[in-house]
Order: structure tokens, then sequence, then C-alpha cells
């Protein structure tokens, strides 16, 4: 009958519920569960022959994760084009927190033996159990993580974990989406005990046997204290939550709902009975799921990052194509990091430049990111294997047997050509080529390969140990073998891939500077600059533009621009911002981070502010604009520049938008990308403001004739009923 | 029908330290002398006395249960005259005399005593928690920081330096010590005794006219670590004001008002109640009123409460003769001169709580004290006294001498 739990009872009348829910890898929570875990709840309080209960996992994959996030949406919200309503969706919602409440109070003891991940409901799960022993292992991570997807901890969780440990310790843990280790969760008192792997069940039986009256959770004695202490009047309960605002805005500003939620129904919840408390928590979560914004960055942070990363876009026929031997063309900052990556995949790296100092400097990079692990998961003889797979080559006849190639040269079309050639004269053009350039364009690159369909764009971020995403480039040729090669690579190095069509800037570059001209636009129209960075940073945006200016730095930018004037002549729009930087390079010599000398002044050992001779060089207007305005022109000139992308087919996807906008220049992520946010606000409503700012400011606020369209027609980059699929 | 001043008194403010010496008076023990003092100066009959209302800005603990009845009741008033608790922050003194005023006005009371009380030695500023800091749903809707952020943001949008608050709060030291030293406050301050009778304190304890740019230079700022740090709410301040870079903390503890101990009243009267007694009135109320500003940066008000009232009272600025704004922060005067083009020659005469201290509950009470003995004293005709309120409030009064 039980289609997700196996419900066993031995000669003790100890029931063993068995989760293994069929066709996920990783337990999770879903319609069929609940159903199950409510049936197994009343048998075991009313069968006298079963005198207790444990709860384990049939996979060897982990306890558990959390809520099927993929079937959320169908299974707690209406469809598409039915009015939300709230009772109903709070009753839905309520659904797991009275089981949960059921199984606490259900007469019996209930102990819960967790092997590997248990996480989000998962651990929500364990801590309605009266006892916890947890397997140690390296796999084992234990949390609620919830907050990093939009959501907060609405299984009961935002009020077991503070009523164990302290409201203080769990928001530190919940707001930040936490995990732990089992040592951790011990100290925490969230775990009863710690046992080697493999062991938890039949210690959470034994626990059974020999505590047949531990039937009831503290917070249900009547001898319970409140860790910590609680209630608006005790000074630790109410200093905790008046440091907890300031606390979570430095990380979220005003951009996020479900911490506010969080904090909500942890300071109420507390104050509350049990039963009560969590129908506080399901209120908030309601109200969290409701809004647009969980779904939005479930979709994007979670559902489709995800897909991306199990190969949504590798076309389905190509057997997998696992690099083992990689050709790294050029040993600076990228190259040596990519070695890196790839080495700690296991890849073999023959890492080429000019000269063997060049290229033994790029490995020696690679020891520098290793060893700052040391101690953090990598071990002295880790490191030396991870590093024996880099070889340092100067002859390109030493990349012989390598069955991938990335170029990461001097940005300069006849440099890489000529490496190219070089390289095609000893592997052959049957071998995969990719380039990792930031702006030029694949087609071109791609005709010094003798066979463009293997070559592909490959564009990785910089540092690229941290940086999340990897953009693919499709040239015009580029085949499909090539797209199955770079993105099993990707797959290999862990990171998240978006595949885009060839264009100047491609996808992430194009709209992203666009963040920093506007920026760098109201500097030159007088606008306050603190004002322009500070609203730069509340929008979402990792730092201000001006900040991005100087760190990529200003001269860069100048070269660039007069590089574009001098190729398109008559054809070339001029800015205000172009004057900014001209003045800043020529006239003041403030190139940037990299002279200690940009819009900001860095003083040594000090924090850089914003430099006080600006005011002369672009006297603040008499009338400054609202913080809100200058706000709507950063974030509108992103988002038409990536709705562009998507009508000229830069991007095919509005997925790789999402992704790549948050990935790979950390676009306001609470949104859910750019393409998301754009559907949220809806379209009509963006056409009209982009058609306002555009008779203000000129055309580059000019919507696309393809967002007329979708305005008029109602429609959505996202198809409404593939809201949360896969790409 | 007009509301006249008779008479003002107040305790002398002790330290609000475990070392301060009213830290054994207890708040209804400072109270009750201050009530009785009003009462024998004056001999009124306290039949005459239809309400006092108190301010107390932490009333919980022994400040609770309406401290104000319980005063009454204590000091022997007549048994009908009532007692009402009121809070207002910062201003909840300079309130208490204005709705006593107000009764008055309306014919609602012939006598009425305005005050307040503040043992902050004995019961700590904010144990009374409240949802505007701590329910977080609230603390995030209203932009919730402490109010050393909003002085601290004050002085760095109005471009006061560290320099320019320390020099102000080294000048209310050396104006508070001529006071004191002249007898300006002989009139109103009024010795409190412990229970064998003995004067435990008959001066205000708090000042420093030692004080000097060297010696504050020298003083840590109060708000840098909540503000930059743990738990950071220059975040908040921010986010309201994204136009400042990032404020320049510059308040401590020697430009900040002092915490100290202390309690005031004010008796307010119809004509019909002076001449019963043959009292003359010390002067009339012209205007009185309070008014909400922009919350986060919180201490702004009292720009906003000075128009209104002259507006009210068909005045303009050059129509007062004193100034009397409580020193809360030194940046919040220093905002208060620039924004009114003030001459601080005619701003808080006597130096303010920056020397002497500020009773939460009392000083409003206090501060009227204050001006009215300078009135009196250099012969000038009007005041207006003001003080900035916690949430962003002013509260303020006009008077004029008779």
């Amino acid at each position: 009958m039980n289609k997700t739990i196996r419900f066993d009872v031995d000669s003790d009348g100890i029931a063993t519920l068995m989760i293994d829910v069929p066709g996920q890898s990783m337990n999770v929570i879903g319609a069929q569960f609940l159903t199950d875990l409510s049936e197994a709840i009343d048998r075991l309080a009313s069968e006298d022959a079963i005198k207790g209960a444990v709860i384990a996992s049939g996979k060897s994959s982990g306890f558990m994760a959390g809520m099927d996030l993929k079937a959320m949406e169908t299974m707690l919200l209406p469809p598409k084009g039915q009015a939300l309503d709230m009772p109903t969706l709070f009753e839905r919602v309520f659904v797991l927190n009275s089981i949960l409440r059921r199984l606490e109070t259900c007469g019996k003891p209930v102990a819960c033996a967790i092997e590997g991940i248990c996480v989000g409901g998962g651990f929500e799960l364990a801590l309605a159990c009266h006892y916890r022993v947890v397997g140690d292992s390296a796999k084992t991570q234990l949390g609620l993580p919830e907050i990093l997807i939009g959501l907060f901890p609405g299984g009961g969780g935002s009020q077991r974990f503070p009523r164990i440990a302290g409201v203080q310790t769990a928001l530190m843990y919940m707001l930040q989406g936490k995990l732990f280790r089992p040592a951790e969760g011990a100290a925490l008192k969230l775990i009863d005990a710690v046992v080697p792997s493999g062991s938890a069940l039949d210690t959470a039986k034994a626990w059974v046997r020999d505590n047949p009256t531990a039937n009831t959770q503290p917070w249900d004695r009547k001898d319970y204290r409140f860790p910590g202490g609680v209630g608006s009047m005790n000074p630790a309960f109410a200093q905790t939550f008046m440091g907890a605002v300031p606390m979570m805005l430095k990380q979220t500003q005003r951009n996020m709902h479900a911490p506010v939620a969080l904090l909500s129904a942890v300071y109420e919840g507390a104050q509350l009975p049990m039963d009560r408390a969590i129908r506080i928590e399901s209120k908030y979560f309601a109200k969290v799921l409701a809004d647009p914004q969980a779904r939005n960055m479930v979709r994007s942070l979670f559902v489709n990052k995800q897909a991306a990363e199990r190969g949504a876009r590798r076309p389905k026929d190509i057997a997998p194509a696992p690099t083992t031997k990689l050709a790294m063309l050029g040993a600076g900052m990228m190259g040596a990091g990519i070695a890196t990556v790839a080495a700690q995949a296991g890849i073999e790296v023959m890492l080429l430049d000019r000269d063997m100092a060049a290229a033994e400097k790029g490995k020696a990079h690679a020891s520098d990111v290793l060893s700052k692990r040391l101690g953090k998961g990598m071990t002295p003889e880790k490191m030396a294997e991870t590093l024996s797979r880099i070889t340092p080559v100067t002859d390109v006849a030493d990349l012989a047997g390598c069955d991938f190639v990335i170029e990461a040269v001097f940005e300069d079309p006849a440099i890489k050509a000529e490496i190219t050639h070089r390289v095609e004269a000893v592997l052959s053009a049957d071998v995969i080529f990719g380039s990792n350039t930031s702006t030029l364009p694949i087609t071109g690159l791609a005709k010094a390969w003798s066979k463009p369909d293997n070559f592909i764009g490959i564009h990785f971020f910089s540092p690229v140990e941290k940086m999340p995403l990897v953009e693919i480039i499709l040239g015009k040729k580029t085949g499909a073998q090539a797209i199955a090669k770079a993105l099993d690579f990707v797959a290999q190095i862990k990171k998240t891939p978006i595949v885009v069509n060839d264009s100047h800037g491609f996808y992430t570059s194009r709209c992203f500077i666009t963040y920093v001209q506007e920026g760098t636009e109201m500097l030159a129209e007088g606008v306050n600059p603190a004002l322009i960075e500070n609203v730069g940073k509340q929008l979402g945006m990792p730092v201000g533009p001006l900040a991005v200016s100087d760190e990529v730095s200003i001269e860069l930018g100048y070269k660039i621009m007069s590089a574009a004037k001098k190729e398109l002549g008559d054809a070339y729009v001029a800015s205000r911002a172009d004057d900014v930087m001209e003045k800043m390079v020529v006239e003041l010599g403030r190139l940037g981070r990299k002279n200690g000398k940009g819009f900001y002044d860095y003083p040594e050992g000090g924090q850089k502010s914003l430099w006080p001779g600006l005011a002369d060089a672009f006297p603040h207007a008499a009338l400054q604009p609202a913080p809100a305005h200058v706000r709507e022109r950063l974030l509108y000139r992103q988002l038409v520049e990536c709705a562009r992308c998507y009508a000229e087919g830069v991007l095919t996807a509005p997925q790789d938008g999402d992704i790549g906008a948050i990935f790979g220049w950390g676009f306001a992520p609470y949104t859910g990308g750019p393409f998301s946010h754009m559907d949220t606000i809806g379209l009509a409503q963006v056409v009209e403001t982009l058609d306002r700012l555009t008779r203000q400011y000129g055309d580059r606020f000019a919507p696309t004739a393809q967002m007329r369209e979708m305005a008029e027609a109602r429609t959505t980059f996202y198809a409404p009923d593939t809201a949360t699929k896969a790409a | 029908m007009e509301a006249y001043i008779y008479d003002a008194v107040r305790s002398p403010r002790g330290k609000g330290k475990k070392d301060g010496a009213l830290h054994d008076i207890t708040p209804i023990d400072l109270t009750t002398q201050v009530l009785r003092g009003i009462r024998d100066r004056t001999g009124i009959d306290t039949a005459d006395v239809d309400d006092v209302i108190l301010g107390c800005v932490t009333p919980v603990g022994e400040q609770g249960a309406d401290i104000a009845r319980v005063a009454v009741l204590n000091a022997d008033y007549a048994q009908t005259t009532a007692g009402v608790q009121i809070n207002r922050f910062c201003a909840s003194g300079l309130e208490a005399v204005n709705i006593a005023a107000a009764k008055v006005i309306s014919g609602e009371a012939d006598f009425a005593i305005g005050g307040g009380v503040e043992s902050m030695s004995r019961i700590p500023m904010a144990s009374d928690g409240g949802a505007w800091a701590t329910d977080p749903a609230v603390a995030y809707h209203v932009y919730f920081a402490p109010q050393g952020i909003g002085a601290d943001l004050i002085a760095t949008k109005f471009g006061f330096s560290r320099n320019d608050v320390d020099a102000y709060a080294v000048e209310s030291q050396r104006r508070a010590k001529i006071a004191w030293d002249e007898g300006r406050f002989a009139r109103s301050v009024l010795p409190i005794r412990d229970v064998i009778g003995e004067v435990v304190l008959d001066h205000d304890e708090h000042m420093r006219p030692e004080a000097d740019m060297q010696s504050l230079g020298s003083l840590k700022p109060s708000f840098q670590a909540m503000g930059e740090e743990m738990p950071g709410f220059d975040t908040v301040a921010l986010l309201r004001y994204p136009e400042v870079e990032r404020i320049n903390h510059v308040h401590h503890a020697g430009n900040s008002s002092g915490i100290v101990d202390g309690a005031a009243a004010v008796l307010v009267g119809s004509k019909a109640m002076g001449e019963k007694y043959g009292l003359k009135p010390r002067a009339r109320i012209r205007a009185m009123g309070s008014i909400g500003s922009e919350p986060m940066i919180m201490l702004t008000g009292p720009e906003s409460i000075a128009q209104k009232l002259l507006k009210r009272a068909g005045m303009t600025k050059d129509d007062i003769d004193l100034w009397e704004l409580n020193e809360a922060f030194a940046s919040v005067i220093l905002r208060y001169m620039q924004a009114l083009d003030l001459d601080h020659k005619d701003v808080n005469i006597n130096g303010g709580a920056i020397a002497m201290g500020h009773p939460l509950g009392a000083t409003g009470a206090m501060v009227l004290g204050t001006a009215l003995d300078e009135l009196e004293r250099s012969g000038k005709g009007t005041a207006l006294i003001n003080l900035c309120v916690g949430a962003g409030m002013g509260t303020g009064t006009i008077i004029e001498r008779l």
C-alpha cells in the first residue's frame, strides 16, 4: 500500500519506516510521501503491538533532501490562471506540519536513523522525532538550507531548531542556510548520538527498545525551558531579534522576502505553544510561497541550474566525451585557473606557454590555490597528486595525445590564429578546440581551425577557481560533437554551463557592461556617485558600477572604447560615459584599482572610498534623482540588453539568460534572473518603463519589437506550464 | 482660556550609574519629593490639582504601574488628584507639560502638573523592550536603528565633523559651569534627601567642566561597532539614505547626553487659580505641539516642530529670544541651528544635557524650567523649548515671560 515507505515490525514490536521514494535518486517529500507517512503514523499510533518506530532511508544516497522542488509548485499552488486563495494555500502548506506534529505526539517513541545527506524537509522530519542518531561519514550533511533558494524551513524547522538550540544559534544557521557535520549537530544538541557510518539504524532501534516511554518532545513537557530564554521581555531574546534584522539586511539589502518571514515565524512562533507555533510558521510560509520571488529563485537557482549541470543543453545522441588530457594554451591568470580546476577533476593538463618560466608560473598558481585549501578537505598527498597532473610545456609538440584544447592566450585574433594553426599541426583538426575569449566572435576565430565544426567558445570567469559559470559559445559552424565535448568538460570540473550563440561580447560580457556604462553615464550627468554606488549594491549587484569599472580598470574600458570608435567611425554611438573614461584616464591619470587611483581611492591597509575629487571633475547636479529612479536605470539598462540578446538569437532559452546573469555577473539573484524578473513584472509594464526611459535617456533603453509583441499578446519568456520544468 | 506656568522645580541630576548619588533613591521617592516640593513652594491646596501627568520612558518595574498616580498618593496629594504616566520618549516631560496646559485651556483642569521621572541607574534604558526594535517585521518595516546611528548620520549628511561636535560639547560644558557658578538654576533645583533627611545631592553631578578638545578627542566613537560590524545598523541607514557613501561615526559619551537620574514638575493653571492663591504667573504658553519626522534618521523633528509652532503662534523666528533644544547629541543641535539659521549665542545659553545629563522622562520639564529661569534672569521675553524624539518626532512649546 505504501509506495514511498516500507513499514516492517520486528519481533520486539519496533516498526521500521524505510523511506525509498521511487523514481528519485534521493528521497524527497512529495504528495505520495505525505500520504504514506500519514498512514504510517496512524498505524504506529493505533496498533498496540507496535512499541515504537525508527525512521530510516532505503537509499544509499542519503536520508532525505527537502521538498520535491520540481513538484512543489503543482503540489501546492493552483493551476496557472487560477486565482491564488490564501486560506487554501495555507491548508496545503500546513499538511506537512500537521503530519509531523502527529508524529511527535503519536504516543510511541520515534527515533530517526540518519545516514548521508539529511537537509531541508528531511532534517525537519528528523527534528520531529524523539531521538536522532547519525552515522558519521564524509557524505553526511545536515541542516536547513531553504533560505538559499528563497524559501525558509516551513515543516516545523523554524520552530523546533530554536526550541533545541536557542533562537540566536538557530537564526544564525537558518538565515545563512548553513549546513553542518554530525559532530557540530551534536554540539548544537540537534543530534543525540553520532555513531560509525552504517550503524545508525541499529543504534536507533536499540534506543527505542530501551526507552519505551520516551514519547514526548521536550517542548511538550511541563518542565521545558526554552534554551537561552524566550519572550519579548527576555533581554537576550529581544537583543537577538534587534540584531538579526540589520545582519539579515547586510546580506540581502531589502530585496528578499523569505528571511524577513523566517524572522517573524521564529519571533512569533517561539512565544507560542507548538500547536499554534506551527500554524504561524505555515502562514508565513504560505505568504512566501504565494510570492513569485520564491518560485523564481527555486526555478533558476535550483531546478534549472541543476538541469543545466546535468546536460539539459547537451546533444542527446552523442556518446559521453569526457576529457582525459587537456591542452591548455596560455598559462596566464585564466589558463592557470582552468588548469587548476581541470587537474582537480582528475584531468591531465599540458600547460603551454611561450617560455618555461611563464608555464611554471601557471603551475605555481595551482599550487597556491591548493595550498590555501590545506586542512580544509585538502591533504598534502592529494595536493601533490593533483599538481602532478599539470605539466608545464613550451613546445607545441608536447601536446600530442591531448583530446581537448582550451586556448587562453592574449586577446588578439592574429596571435590566437597563429597558435591555433600550430596546435592543429600536432593534434589534427579532429580534436575539439575551445577558445576562452571573452569578447572576440567565435565564428571568426574558428577560421583558423580547419574543421570549424570542431571549434567552440568556452568562456570562463575570473577567478576560475571560484566563479561557478562557464559560457559556451557556438560559432556559426560549431557542431554537436564540440558542444558535447565542452559540456562534458564543464560537468567534469563541476561548473554550471550556459550555451549561447555568437555575438560581440556574447551574452554575459555584453549585458554586464551595460550596468557599468549606465552608472558612468549618471556620473557624467552629475548624479552623486555615492548614490550610484549604494543603489547598485542595494539593487542586489555584488558591487557598485563605478567600483566594477575600477576593478576591471577604467583604462581598459577606455582602450576598448577608443578601438571601437576607430573601427566603426561615423557609425559609433558616442555616450557621455566615454567622456568620463577619457577624462579619468587621459586628463586625471586615474586608471582604476591597478594604479591605486580610480573612481575610488585605495589607501594602503584601509578601506577604499570614493575619490573626493570626483565632485570637482563631475559636479553634482542641483537636483538629484530619487534612489528609486537610479535603481530603475541600473536595472532596466541590463534587462533591455538581455532581451535584445534573446531577440537576436544570442540566447535561445530564457533559462540560459537567467543562470548566466546570476552566476556570471552576479545579477540580483533574488529575481531569479532578468527573464524571470521581466515575466514577473509583466512585459507590458517593462515596455512602458523602457519607453519612458528611452524618451528621457535615448535609444539604449529602447525595447525590442519582440518585447512589444509579447506585451501585446500577454506572453512571457518562460512558457507558463513549463515554469518549473527543466530547460 | 489660557494656560499659565506658576512654578517649575526639578531634582538635581545624579550620575546614572551604581556610584551615582541618586542611585539609592527610588524613582517613586524622587517623584514624591518633587511633587511635595512644588506643592509646598506654592502653598496650593492639592484638591485644586485635577491631574498630574508624568513622563517616564521606561515604565517597568518600580517605574511601572502608572507611577504618576502612585506618586500623587505617596506625596499625600488630595485623593481626588488623578495621575497618568505618559511616554513620548525623550520629550515625555515636555509633553506632560503640554498635556497639563491643554487640560487647563480646555477647561478640564484648574491646576495640572506636568513633569517626569527617570531613574536610569535603576531601570536601564530600553529595558521595556517594544515592537519597534525587536519585532523583526516591524523593525524591518520602519527601518529601525538606534538613535546614535541617526545622530551620526545627521553629522555625516549635514557636514559636521568630529571636531565640530566635540567643540559643541566643550562649549556646552563651559556654559553649564558658568550657569552653576552664577547660581542661575538656584530657583528650580530642589535638593534630594535620603530616608533620614540628609541631602544626598544638590547639584548636577554629571558635569565635566574640565573637558577639552584633547580629552574628548581621545574618546572612541560609541556607535561605530554596532554600525559597521555587529550587527551592522549602518546598512539600515544607507538603505534609507543612499546618498551618503558611509557614515562618519562622530558621537561618543562626551558629546552625547549623559545618562542620569532625575525628576521634575511644572505647575500649570488658569488665571483664576493664580488669583485664588495670589500666585503671579511666571509665563504664558503661546503654542505647543508635536510632529512626526523621518524615523530612521529620527532626530530631525525639532526643526519641523519649531516651524509648525511659529506658524501656529503667528510668530517668526525673530520673535523668539531664546532657543532651548535638548542636547541629545551634538549633531542634533548643530543641524537645528543650521536648518533654522540660528546664532549659537541664542541657543542653550546655560548648556544642556551633554554637560548635565538627560533623565529621559523628566528632561522636557527640566529644560522648560531652565528656559524660564533664563528668561527671568536676562529679562528676555520668549523662548522656544524643543526636544528631538525617538522614532522620529519633535515636541515643542513656546512660552512668554510675564
